[in-house]
Parts: structure tokens; C-alpha cells; sequence
């Protein structure tokens, strides 16, 4: 079956409305001025034109092109002005010149693209009887020019504008006259930072990096409980300043944090102000550039930084959690514009942490925790034991929310490549580490509680209810050993570990979630 | 004219925020010349209008040195710190 060319309505140079199909026979053109080629057949097309065998629609895609070659060829012929080169998109020129021949149906029934001009003489012959052409005087063969259509840049603009984009999101004008960060900023989309405008071109780029339809919904975002689609996602992602091969940890990110245990909700409105913190395993974080040595947790990582932010982005703007608004946090914390980092799985000793929790070796996975505060150091340059240096990191992490504060939930230990080297000498596996922590940390309740001195702990009240046996029962700083979670990374050198302070644990407040990532 | 796709839920309009409507007119009216030629006949007229109209209103005159700079921060001090108003006269 004959394809049905589509129809379209251009305006000739005089500004007169050209439409196609109109009923009869039709040439259509598509050729830009700086080819080469199109110059060549322009004198070709005019001798069609005078032949009047079939009226000619031949779109030129500049404007000031199209009254150049008028002048340059003397060009009777109307020439249509498809500077938009919307009419170009919807044909999917890829190459110009082209010219094909529709019947009066609007199908096409021949056609040619760049010049042989063996092909043309036989297309003339058959459809042009009475035009002049001194086909001798003319080369063999003329490869033709790319359509301007192609230009990376100009292609993503007419996908982004076209019927069939994958962008559905509300286009926003910004008036020539605003600055377009300040705009931003004005409108509440930013975390207090400048962001990059999610331009439509910006924004298909993004969503280039995924594989999943832009339209599908992720996860529902609290506090407003919004659809986050992929191409919302993409959006965010674009303001933070991702590229598009983040996408898949970012989407696997929200999905993460918006799976009910753990809470996103309680961890945006807490006064006590947590965050989440973003672990990445598996593959994917050498091939899209994470840092895990050198300052891992601080700046100047694009794939870390942007990353975190995107995903705390896409909570504000998507699930409307503003400061002042459900997010009601006392004092904040840094964390909150963005905490993501993977682990340096090469330079550990144990299992990495996805692979404690169920995955794959081979599988890229994202894990978050929620955390109120960190990283608190933990500085120890003489432990020359395995034992001492986790005994050491459990007296420090005894001061997460409070030190007097035991039975508490999850904690986050980042353990530096100079301290796995301590541990690794006398064999210390991960729970080695843990049961030291618990044990080093294990306190009568009775040395709990609140004096005159220092507040904070057990009531006095509430102590003094309890029988001897439980008051003088050692218990240790967290809940469970599985409380205390373990990664390796930062730079080689230097005797430092970093703990992170989670926020109420378990099922009245959050619960860490690992979510594959896919591409 | 620069386009961006809206990153929220779209649940509120895009709103061009103005600053919120002061009320009735009273207290001190700041009338600011940028310098521009004849901005200050067109302020002369309008101070002769607002004291007809509003004769309770205290009407105070500034100039900008000169209209292609924004103003010193020293006049943008004392145009806010002394008026309830301003009108600024674009005189072209």
C-alpha cells in the first residue's frame, strides 16, 4: 500500500498560504542553501516548475536561505518557508535534496534523494515530460546534505515539540525580560542553590538515559502523594545537574525512599530533622564516574552530589515537602541538600553491603538509610588491634543522639581504608566489629540516666521503678547488632571513620530499604 | 522567551508572584526621577494631582543620578526607609 505523505501548510515567500494534499498531483520538495547539491537541482526543480506538469511544493528550511537561492537561481518557482522545520520533522527528511511525487490522494509514488542523474532523467521522463533540462551539462552523481533536521540539537527541539514527544509535563514561559534563575528561584523549585533549567532539550536528554517509558509512575511522592513519572523525575534530575546515565540510580532512588518502611514522610517532617542517606553498590557506580576514595562523603563529585540532590529535588517539587511547609526539621542538616555515595567494594575485606542484604554481587543496588546527623568522626591513630579500633569506633558512636541514649536504632559506619587494613590484620569480620561495638558500649541502665549534673537518658523516676536486676542489666548502645550498618570508603590515607546517626528506627520511624537498579 | 517543564505535581498554577496591595494611600509617597530627560515635569504634574487627591499624603522627591545605572544603595536605603510609596517616573 501507497504511503499517505502528510499534509501541511506552508507559506510561499510571498506569504501566501501552500497546502498539501489539495487535490491533484503534487511535487514536494525539502532542500536548505548551503547544499551544495540542493543549488545544483534548484535550476531542475524551476524547469519542473515552468513545465507545469505538476505543481511544485518545495520547502526551503531557512528563511534567509530560501531568498538567497531566489536570487542566486533567479527562482520563479514558489519557494516554502519550512524554517520551523516542522513540515521537515513530520516527513523525516534525513537527507536533502528530496523530492517526492504524490498522486492526488496525497500518496507518494516516487521519489529522489541527492542527485544521480540517471535517476532524475528517468524521474523526469516519466513524470515531467515537458521540462528542459540539458541533463549532460550536469555531473553524475552529487551525494546530498544532511537535513538540518538532524542537527542533534535542533532534532532534540522538534522531538521535544512534536505531537508524539514523550513530555507531558506543564511548559512554563519565561518572559525575555526574567532572569531565568531567578524565575527559578522565585517559583520555589530550587533547595536554595542555583539549578539548571529543565529545558524540553534538556529534559529528553535525560530521559535518553533510561529505558523506561517516560510516562510510567514510579512512585507516589508524600506529602501531596504525587505521581513521580519518569519524565518528573527527569525534570529533577535536569535542575540538579545529573546526566542522563544517573537516571537509573536516581528513579531506583525514589522508588527506594517511597517504599512505605521507610517513611520518607516521617523522614521529611521530623523536628528532629533526618534525611536520607543513599548507598550505591554494584557496577553501575564505576560506570557512571561515583567517587568512592578521596573525600568521598564531602564535594566535587558530579555523580554524587547530583545524584543526592535530584532524588531530595524530586521529594520537595514532586511530593511538595518544603521547609516551613510538612517539613518541619529544628535545625536542618546538610544532608538534606544531598547525601549519596557508593561503597568501595574493591577495597573492603567483607561482603559489600548489598550483598549482606540479599543481591547479587554483580547487581547495581541503591540503599537508603535515614540519618539525623553525620558524618561524626571517629578518630583513632593508635588502635593497633582489630579489637581496639572497633571498641574505639563503639565509644564513639555511643554519643549518637545522645551518649546516656541506649537500645537505639540503625547507625551507619563508613570505615576508612587505613582502619580496614587494622581490622583485616587480625582477621575481624563484620560482626567481630559489631558484637566489640555492643560490647564496649554495654552500660547498667543504672549508669543511664539523667543526673543533676547532665540531663538527658532514663528518667530518675522511671529508673528507680524498675527492679534491680533490669537496672543493673548491661545494655548495650543499639537495639541489635543488625542496627549497625558497614561500608567501606575514603581516601587511603588517613586514620578516620565517619559514623551516621539514624533517626527513630524500625516500624515507628524508618527501616533502611535496598532497591535493585535497573537500567 | 525561555521554556522549562514545571518539576512539581502541577496541583498549584504558576503564579508570577506581585508584590501584595498596600491598601489605601497614606503616609509618605516616594516620586523617584531616574534622570531621564522630562522625568522630572512628568513627576512635577503627578506631585500636583496626588496633593489635590490625597492632601494627607506627605509627597517626598528623589532622583537617580543617572537613568542607565541602578540606583546608589544609600538612595534605595532612604527611598524605603522614609516612604510607605514609591512612584518611579520611566519618562519615556
Amino acid at each position: 500500500m501507497a504511503s499517505v505523505l502528510p499534509a501541511f501548510s506552508l507559506a510561499d515567500m510571498a506569504g501566501e498560504d501552500r497546502a498539501f494534499p489539495n487535490g491533484s498531483p503534487a511535487l514536494v520538495c525539502f532542500v536548505k542553501e548551503d547544499c551544495p547539491t540542493c543549488n545544483l537541482v534548484m535550476p531542475l526543480l524551476q524547469a519542473a516548475h515552468d513545465a507545469g506538469d505538476v505543481p511544485l511544493l518545495a520547502a526551503g528550511q531557512t528563511a534567509d536561505g530560501n531568498r538567497t537561492l531566489i536570487e542566486r537561481h533567479g527562482l520563479t518557482m514558489p519557494l516554502l518557508d519550512d524554517s520551523t522545520l516542522k513540515v521537515s520533522f513530520a516527513y523525516d527528511v534525513e537527507t536533502v535534496p528530496l523530492v517526492l511525487l504524490a498522486n492526488a490522494d496525497g500518496e507518494e509514488t516516487d521519489r529522489l534523494v541527492g542527485f544521480d542523474r540517471a535517476e532524475w532523467r528517468t524521474f523526469f521522463e516519466n513524470h515531467l515530460p515537458e521540462a528542459v533540462v540539458d541533463w549532460e551539462s550536469l555531473p553524475k552523481w552529487r551525494p546530498g546534505c544532511g537535513s538540518l533536521t538532524q542537527d542533534p540539537v535542533i532534532a532534540e527541539r522538534l522531538r521535544a515539540e512534536s505531537e508524539n514527544s514523550p513530555l507531558r509535563a506543564r511548559k512554563i514561559e519565561i518572559a525575555p525580560a526574567d532572569d531565568v534563575h531567578e524565575f527559578l528561584f522565585d517559583q520555589g523549585f530550587t533547595d536554595g542553590l542555583p539549578v539548571v533549567p529543565p529545558t524540553p532539550e534538556r529534559v529528553l536528554r535525560m530521559l535518553g538515559g533510561t529505558r523506561r517509558d517516560s510516562q510510567e509512575v514510579i512512585a507516589e511522592i508524600p506529602p501531596n502523594y504525587a505521581p513521580a513519572t519518569v519524565e518528573k523525575i527527569a525534570i529533577n534530575a535536569v535542575l540538579a545537574g545529573c546526566k542522563p546515565e544517573y537516571m537509573p540510580v536516581v528513579i531506583a532512588t525514589v522508588e527506594a525512599i517511597c517504599n512505605r518502611t521507610f517513611n520518607i514522610h516521617g523522614v521529611n517532617a521530623t523536628t528532629m530533622g533526618a534525611s536520607p542517606l543513599m548507598i550505591v553498590n554494584g557496577p553501575i557506580r564505576d560506570r557512571i564516574g561515583m567517587n568512592k576514595g578521596l573525600g568521598v562523603l564531602g564535594q566535587g563529585s558530579r555523580a554524587n552530589a547530583a545524584i543526592g540532590r535530584a532524588v531530595r529535588l524530586a521529594v520537595r517539587n514532586i511530593g511538595g515537602a518544603k521547609p516551613g511547609g510538612t517539613e518541619r526539621s529544628t535545625l536542618g542538616n546538610p544532608m538534606k541538600y544531598t547525601m549519596c555515595f557508593p561503597e568501595w567494594e574493591e577495597r573492603s575485606p567483607w561482603e559489600p553491603l548489598h550483598v549482606e542484604r540479599g543481591f547479587a554481587p554483580e547487581d547495581s543496588v541503591v540503599t537508603v538509610f535515614a540519618m539525623s546527623s553525620g558524618p561524626a568522626l571517629c578518630i583513632d591513630q593508635s588502635s593497633r588491634t582489630a579489637k581496639q579500633l572497633a571498641g574505639s569506633f563503639g565509644l564513639s558512636m555511643e554519643a549518637a543522639h545522645h551518649v546516656r541514649a541506649h537500645n537505639a536504632g540503625d547507625v551507619l559506619l563508613v570505615i576508612s581504608p587505613e582502619h580496614v587494613d587494622t581490622l583485616q590484620r587480625d582477621g575481624f569480620t563484620k560482626d567481630d566489629i559489631r558484637e566489640q561495638i555492643q560490647k564496649v558500649t554495654a552500660r547498667p541502665l543504672a549508669d543511664l540516666a539523667s543526673t543533676e549534673d547532665a540531663g538527658g537518658g532514663l528518667a530518675p523516676e522511671r529508673l528507680a521503678a524498675m527492679p534491680e536486676e533490669r537496672r543493673l542489666r548491661p545494655t548495650p548502645k543499639f537495639a541489635s547488632k543488625d542496627n549497625i550498618h558497614i561500608v567501606v570508603a575514603g581516601a587511603e590515607a588517613g586514620k578516620f571513620s565517619g559514623v551516621f546517626h539514624g533517626w527513630a528506627g524500625g516500624d515507628i520511624g524508618s527501616i533502611p530499604v535496598s532497591h535493585k537498579i535497573e537500567d | 522567551m525561555a521554556t522549562i517543564l514545571d518539576p512539581t505535581d502541577e496541583r498549584v498554577p504558576v503564579a508570577r508572584t506581585v508584590t501584595p496591595r498596600a491598601g489605601p494611600i497614606r503616609g509618605n509617597v516616594a516620586l523617584l526621577d531616574i534622570s531621564k530627560p522630562r522625568g522630572n515635569i512628568l513627576l512635577d504634574h503627578l506631585e500636583t494631582r496626588l496633593a489635590e487627591r490625597l492632601p494627607d499624603v506627605n509627597i517626598n522627591r528623589y532622583a537617580k543620578p543617572t537613568f542607565t545605572k541602578p540606583a546608589p544603595d544609600a538612595l534605595r536605603r532612604d527611598i524605603r526607609d522614609g516612604n510607605d510609596f514609591v512612584i518611579e517616573a520611566l519618562a519615556d
